[in-house]
């Protein structure tokens, strides 16, 4: 049980934050690609599930798992939108992702005034606290499980 | 209903094959008074709630029936605009359905290819190696499962979230396509199925 990488987007797509932690295959093309690709998957599967859903939503895409990994999603009204790959044995961490938004993104990020929006995350604070917060993580296993 | 609805995409991504079972969408029929306090816009042919909300109307709901008749896209069953009709004081009161709108056939179409891409990225962007594409979807009103076949030919079912079992239901899925769709002679490979 293990996380893979985690990252952070804000609502125009800029992508505030990345980290891994294991993750055995890049995506093959750069890393601005790749953000660039993974917010726009997500914005679809937003409007795609939107349309497909026989009911009302209320929390609207939750997570999405494929043979070897599981991605979970939480937004928040402002449009943060927070994202991470584990492995499948990981259930739902809606709360944990959270968690990630509010004790450390706003408590870290939004609050100080020297951090300016909209950009990519240089504290040092910021990216220290979310690492040991992810290491200490009941599914985070060190070794590569 | 558990199963809301089965998809079948062929390889190059076009819906083969569709089913609804029928789903209990959420409806809401209720009588308004001269101004309606809910803002309505025209999007893709249909009316849609674009600003208010109240007793179980939401925004995105489609105006569905007006004074218990059908409307037909944009325009009343007596052939009025439904924008101007509700516009004119002249008409009220009157007793308007609105609820989430069904799925058209060229809209189910281009959800069916927006999945099989949204299918490849899923493995690309994996983490792990020899990953497969994206097999089950979460949300908190369904879940979506998938079974690509080693042709490519993907088998999509919407169910309950607390839906056990779509993994063999994927599989008979299979089997009974390759039984009745395969084994027929008229059929053409990668065509809708009738």
């Amino acid at each position: 049980m293990t996380v893979h990488n985690l990252y952070l987007f804000d609502r125009n797509g800029v992508c505030l934050h990345y980290s891994e932690w294991h993750r055995k295959k890049q995506a093959g093309i750069s890393k601005e690609e790749e953000f660039k690709l993974m917010y726009g998957m997500l914005f679809s599967i937003r409007s795609f599930v939107s349309k497909m859903s026989p009911l009302d939503m209320k929390d609207g895409f939750l997570a999405f798992q494929t043979s070897r990994y599981k991605l979970h999603y939480y937004e928040t009204p402002t449009g943060i939108k927070v994202v991470m790959n584990t492995d499948l044995g990981v259930g739902p961490i809606r709360d944990v992702l959270h968690h990630i938004y509010s004790a450390l993104y706003v408590e870290l990020v939004v609050k100080n005034p020297l951090c300016p929006l909209g950009q990519t995350v240089q504290s040092e604070l910021f990216r220290s606290r979310l690492d040991s917060y992810i290491r200490s993580l009941p599914f985070f296993s060190a070794r590569a499980g | 209903m558990a199963i809301f609805s089965v998809y079948v995409v062929n390889k190059a991504g076009g819906l083969i094959y569709h089913l609804d079972s029928y789903a209990p969408r959420a409806e809401a029929e209720k009588t308004f008074s001269y101004p309606l306090d809910l803002l309505l816009k025209l999007h893709d042919e249909r009316v849609l709630v674009a600003f208010g909300q109240r007793d179980g109307i939401r925004v995105g709901h489609a105006v569905l029936a007006i004074n218990g008749k059908d409307v037909n896209g944009k325009y009343t069953a007596d052939g009025k605009e439904v924008l101007e009709y509700l516009g004119n004081p002249a008409n009220y009161p009157v007793s308007v359905r609105f609820g989430r709108p069904r799925l058209t056939s060229n809209e189910k179409l281009m959800l069916a290819s927006m999945f099989h891409s949204l299918f490849a990225i899923g493995s690309q962007l994996s983490p792990e190696q020899g990953s497969s594409g994206i097999e089950m979807l979460e949300t908190d009103t369904f879940k979506l499962h998938c079974f690509q076949t080693l042709t490519g030919i993907k088998f999509v079912v919407l169910a309950d979230p607390r839906q056990a079992g779509i993994d063999s239901l994927l599989r008979k899925i299979y089997e009974i396509y390759s039984d009745f769709a395969l084994k027929n002679p008229f059929y053409s490979l990668e065509m809708p199925i009738r």
